[in-house]
């Protein structure tokens, strides 16, 4: 016993190390499983704040870009009244229908709700975006990220209180499906961790009619995006030796290098969509 | 009490600087520049040594804790923390200069030269560690090396920049103790 307390004693030091070395790979191992934990949450209000300081200055000096992105997305929704088209058909009328049932509120599907980004990264190899806007103004985990011109940022991974972490594009772990807008064929994006703005595109057959220019959408398979979104422009189409695919490398419509203010996709029906799947997996079993 | 506060001071600043200005320089996918870890070699020569991992520890989570993912920071921050001491006994120049001085730098260390390399060797481990830890999961050799030297080339800069900008009091104690 007490060998082992002289033991210790000399290499105390030694140990020490030993242990928080093994506490810092923990954390690097674990960490879909550790981010729930509690005081990641408080870690998360706090790294919050400061950023929220630091942006009220930085906001200033990008006021110019902003007000261009938001002047064009602008520009964007009003093409799209309905008074900009003349309907020749003078016979017909339009009618609002008045019954309960088909009242748009009660069967919206998506609602966007707006954000404003306090910190964001592009330089690491796993890349965050913190929003002031937390779990008090209605997101969750899961929720998808879009800015203003409809280009795909994210997906919500933590959400605190006021403040909500999203995982972006630029993220080892980041998968989401991408759909060619000509063929229609479906693939999946991912991130290589070198580039920034440069993403690819795997799963897509080589008998797809693919070239440089061709937009990339989302599928609207998942419950975070609706269909159509942007993900990006095709850079380069490179054929895999070793598979029947293509390995398609895309320019992200988003610019991560300077996000101000997004746009989070809540789709009002996960949760109906997500019990109907959990039965019939029951079903299966 | 009044060191405490000096180095807590420090290390806010540290922190800060590095999350809110070197973070958003972007030069290269290849380069990213690290100043942070400077706080650990500018630690005093006399602290113990168990203290000292401690508060590398601390510093590479708080660094961590605003880029969102634990762990990698910390590790290398850690890992510099407990080769520091090996390498002040190697560099240090004269008998004593560790107890005439409170901590390192260029006049303690007695020239550019020993300081460069013993800053320069921590610098490399830390940034060694961190890609390694972060290339595992990405696996690729050389993008890793040509990463670890570009971004050390650049924090040594850095490192010297700083050095000629910021004037700390090294006051010459008496060698008796």
């Amino acid at each position: 016993m007490r060998n082992i307390f002289l033991f210790i004693r000399r290499y105390f030091n030694f140990l020490l190390f030993l242990l928080l070395q093994g506490f810092s790979i923990y954390f690097i191992v674990h960490y879909s499983r550790y981010h729930n934990a509690l005081f990641s949450n408080s870690a998360n209000q706090v790294t919050g704040k400061i950023n929220d300081q630091v942006n009220r200055v930085e906001y200033y000096f990008r006021l110019k870009n902003t007000n261009n992105e938001l002047v064009k997305a602008d520009g964007i929704l009003l093409n799209k009244l309905r008074s900009d088209f003349e309907i020749p058909d003078t016979a017909s009328r339009t009618v609002i229908d008045s019954i309960q049932v088909d009242s748009l509120e009660r069967y919206r599907r998506y609602l966007y709700l707006d954000a404003k980004v306090v910190y964001n990264s592009v330089s690491s190899q796993n890349n965050f975006i913190v929003l002031h806007r937390g779990a008090n103004q209605q997101l969750k985990e899961g929720m998808g990220v879009i800015e203003p011109n409809t280009g795909v940022v994210g997906m919500i991974t933590e959400v605190s209180n006021d403040y909500a972490v999203v995982m972006s594009l630029l993220h080892k772990n980041s998968l989401i499906s991408g759909k060619l807008m000509h063929g229609g064929e479906t693939g999946t994006i991912s991130w290589d961790g070198k580039l920034p703005n440069l993403l690819s595109l795997t799963g897509i057959p080589k008998t797809a009619k693919v070239a440089k220019g061709d937009t990339i959408i989302t599928s609207g398979y998942s419950t975070s995006y609706p269909k159509g979104m942007l993900i990006g422009v095709v850079e380069e189409v490179i054929p895999e030796k070793t598979s029947s695919n293509f390995l398609i490398k895309l320019r992200s419509s988003a610019n991560f290098y300077n996000l101000q203010f997004v746009y989070i996709i809540d789709n009002k029906q996960t949760e109906a969509i997500n019990n109907i799947l959990d039965k019939a997996k029951k079903k299966n079993q | 009490m009044g060191s405490f506060i000096k180095y807590f001071i420090r290390f806010a600043l540290f922190i800060g600087v590095q999350v809110f200005v070197l973070d958003k320089i972007h030069l290269h996918q290849m380069v990213t520049p690290y100043l942070y870890f400077l706080f650990i070699l500018w630690l005093p020569f006399r602290m113990k040594r168990s203290w000292q991992l401690i508060v590398a520890f601390a510093l590479g989570f708080a660094l961590d804790s605003f880029r969102h993912q634990y762990g990698f920071h910390s590790a290398a921050c850690v890992l510099i923390a407990y080769f520091r001491p090996f390498l002040i006994n190697l560099f240090i120049p004269q008998e004593g200069a560790d107890t005439n001085y409170e901590e390192p730098s260029i006049k303690s260390m007695g020239g550019m030269m020993p300081y460069l390399i013993f800053t320069g060797v921590l610098t490399f481990i830390h940034h060694a560690w961190l890609f390694l830890l972060e290339a595992w999961q990405f696996g690729n050799i050389w993008y890793f090396l040509i990463k670890t030297i570009l971004s050390t080339a650049i924090s040594l800069l850095l490192i010297i920049i700083t050095e000629l900008l910021i004037v700390r009091k090294q006051k010459f104690k008496t060698n008796t103790i």
